[in-house]
């Protein structure tokens, strides 16, 4: 049967199961938008801004592993697409973004709203198309969708010409890709997981070094029989956290420029690193030349191409992190560190890198862990980039699989609005926080007026010390304290809410901080906290950039604790 | 110094934009193309391109599995230090004169080389070989003058009975 190209499209996204579209129209995507009313399975969004559509799509499929799918219209609709397709890039979030193109025999002539968008994100891309040809759609919808969930997932663009959307071609979807050049190695060979063995039967201060390949492969249980058989800590990245549950005795937190002192220290000392799904970021393992200077290293990996990248491996296995952490099980011999543990113990508690001074003022540290423990852990919280994110990650302790969303390779502020709407979209029943700073709420403000229309129930964490956070505190440390271009005023948040219908509270002293926070947990629709912090507050550990993770960097000032640390007895 | 070019037969789906693909990896990892040929392969629909990196300056093994996850691209092999055939093939365009034209010849055959064209005033050479075979030439040219010269990038191929690469792929 003979459909339009437009019927085409929507007919493949409901083949594929897409619930939502996070979107904007414009000219050329037109005869799409116009048939999409034929299929009320596929929910339509309305952003604000396109940059929004790509982060909510990737609010959506981090929270919920599915595939997240957005939408833009040519010229300067997908351009606004980049930031987001960039961001899905760098930390593997399976995405599918459409675009719209002007008609074939204006392409290349500079027509109005024409850019080339299959080239500017062909860096940034798993792979994208320029449809030509109707007949072409529901194959390539296929293939875009498949490449996006399989292997290392990543964002797939699609170009849709406006005449490819009106001509007509037959229907059939295909019911696989035949796609030669693309055969990701699922299994680890069993070769490298005999080698593997051997180094973990022989370590004696292992350590698992867990990523988002944890998170992305569903891999939280295989990752706990691999801790608990053979007694290994597990320090995760900042992308890992929540693929171990904090609050077990084996998780040793985060390591990184602002990771647990005790984290850095255990992986500095370790004999033997079990890297379980990440990709050795350089904000994860500081100078190189000084990472884990004792330690053998076991690279689990689905990308091959990761494998020896940044740093040296000795036994590198390539495969889906699940497959190959349910092979290494089943050989493994029971162990145990007590030695190392304690000693990892001691470190904790010499450097508790968690715990949170006295103080009058409304710390930034100690709204995070009021959210937490007014949320009882139980909220996914999507934070922005700089000190709020870090805060977030510091002192919210994450015993739920996969509830930190964060944009942890690109480092995209502006991520937390849009993702948070993405992700309250794709898990209504869970309760969604989003965790923002002043400056970063500012770069995608607009998308309240998305939460809004949509009544979705995000509840919005404003840290606000009227700084570009973390780029003052790297000024303080680094420049000599010049200020440059890092303060900011701030509109009235809460009556930029209201103005949007959202309900909102400021909060300027401590004690008013808990019962905002319980306010908004009330409220049946979303809500904004505008909490007036400590404005020069440093994020504390710090490795400093070009220092190795044992130079890491405690707070200066001797306070009193009054925070228990986590796992501590 | 021959011993740091690597050459690596990458396997593609002849498609446009897959050469943009190739080339914006290259460029966006930091690696170094010294030369690259491009033409059809055995198998219909699919190119074989040669690429040629120096292994001083760019991590190889990297390139490769950076090149493999090239959707488009099928298979990649690093040739180099096994037994292989490389060649490329140059244009040389030489001022000659009645006087010196013989000796020219006399170089032009001592290298197996053939003379294409011939004026009053020049002759243009067409040589294949390595890399090695038509840099001396052209050296050995040089002392002539040289009008012009036009090179292509390497092509490489395992010698022996091994069979089509992408054999079975489609």
């Amino acid at each position: 049967m003979k459909m339009t190209g437009a019927q085409i499209v929507c007919e493949s996204l409901v083949k594929e199961g897409v619930e939502v579209i996070f979107g904007i129209l414009g000219g050329v995507l037109l005869p799409l938008y116009d048939t999409m009313p034929q299929y009320p399975q596929l929910r339509h969004i309305l952003v604000r801004h396109e940059q929004g559509a790509a982060h909510a799509a990737e609010g959506y499929a981090r929270a919920t592993g599915k595939v997240g799918v957005c939408m833009a219209t040519s010229g300067p609709g997908a351009a606004n697409l980049v930031t987001g397709i960039a961001d899905a890039y760098l930390d593997s979030v399976p995405i599918v973004a459409i675009t719209g193109q002007v008609a074939k025999p204006f392409i290349g002539k500079d027509a109005f709203q024409e850019i080339d968008i299959t080239g500017i994100t062909l860096p940034i891309t798993k792979h994208n198309y320029l449809v030509l040809d109707p007949g072409d759609l529901a194959k390539t919808i296929k293939e875009a969708f498949y490449l996006a969930r399989t292997g290392r997932t990543g964002p797939v663009l699609i170009d849709l010409p406006k005449d490819v959307q009106i001509d007509r071609a037959d229907f059939n979807y295909p019911e696989d890709v035949v796609l030669p050049g693309y055969k990701p190695t699922l299994k680890g060979h069993p070769a490298q997981i005999k080698k593997a063995v051997k180094l973990v039967n022989e370590a004696q201060k292992p350590v698992i070094l867990a990523g988002r390949g944890v998170i992305i492969s569903g891999a939280y249980d295989e990752l706990k029989q691999l801790a608990e058989t053979a007694q290994m800590p597990v320090v995760t990245t900042l992308l890992g956290i929540s693929g171990f549950p904090d609050s077990h005795i084996l998780s040793y937190g985060w390591l990184g420029m602002h990771g647990m002192a005790y984290a850095n220290l255990a992986i500095n000392d370790a004999d033997l690193i079990i890297a379980v799904g990440m990709r050795f970021d350089d904000r994860a393992t500081g100078r190189v030349s000084g990472f884990a200077p004792n330690a053998k290293i076991i690279h689990i990996d689905i990308d091959p191409a990761e494998i020896g990248k940044n740093v040296r491996v000795d036994v590198p296995i390539v495969g889906d992190v699940k497959n190959v952490l349910k092979a290494l099980n089943k050989t493994i011999t029971q162990a145990e560190h007590i030695e190392w543990l304690e000693q990892l113990d001691d470190w904790r508690r010499e450097h508790p890198s968690t715990s949170i001074r006295e103080s009058d003022s409304v710390l930034p540290q100690y709204v995070v862990r009021k959210i937490y423990e007014v949320t009882g852990g139980d909220a996914i919280i999507v934070t922005g980039v700089g000190q709020n994110q870090m805060w977030a990650a510091q002192h919210y302790w994450f015993d739920k699989p996969n509830s930190l969303i964060t944009s942890g390779g690109l480092g995209t502020m502006g991520f937390e609005l849009p993702a948070a709407l993405g992700a309250k979209v794709g898990c209504p029943d869970r309760v969604v926080w989003s965790i923002a700073g002043d400056g970063g709420f500012q770069m995608t403000i607009q998308e309240l007026g998305t939460i809004a229309q949509e009544r979705a129930s995000v509840k919005i964490a404003i840290l606000n010390n009227g700084f570009l956070g973390m780029v003052r505190q790297w000024q303080e440390l680094f420049y000599e304290k010049r200020y440059v271009a890092t303060p900011l005023s701030c509109p009235d948040f809460v009556k930029v809410a209201e103005a949007y219908c959202i309900h909102g509270l400021t909060v300027r002293r401590k004690e008013e901080v808990v019962p905002a926070i319980e306010q908004a947990m009330r409220e049946p629709g979303p809500f904004v906290i505008n909490f007036m912090v400590e404005p020069e507050e440093n994020v504390y550990p710090m490795v400093p950039p070009g220092a190795s993770l044992a130079e890491i960097v405690e707070e200066p000032k001797k306070e009193v604790k009054i925070w228990p640390q986590r796992n501590t007895p | 110094m021959a011993t740091t070019k690597h050459a690596l037969v990458a396997m593609v789906n002849d498609r446009p934009g897959v050469l943009n693909r190739i080339a914006s990896l290259f460029r966006r990892r930091g690696f170094n193309i010294e030369s690259i040929a491009v033409g059809h392969s055995e198998v219909v629909g699919i190119s074989r391109v040669t690429i040629v990196v120096d292994g001083m300056t760019t991590q190889v093994e990297q390139v490769r599995k950076q090149l493999e996850k090239v959707i488009d691209v099928i298979k990649v092999l690093d040739v180099t230090g096994e037994a292989t055939i490389t060649r490329e093939l140059a244009l040389i365009k030489v001022r000659t004169t009645a006087a010196n034209r013989s000796e020219v010849m006399q170089v032009v055959d001592i290298f197996r080389a053939n003379i294409v064209d011939v004026s009053s005033d020049s002759v243009t050479i067409e040589v294949t070989g390595d890399g090695n075979k038509v840099d001396s030439l052209y050296r050995l040219l040089k002392g002539f003058g040289v009008l012009e010269i036009a090179r292509t990038g390497a092509i490489a191929m395992t010698r022996g009975g091994s069979g089509s690469l992408v054999a079975g792929e489609k």
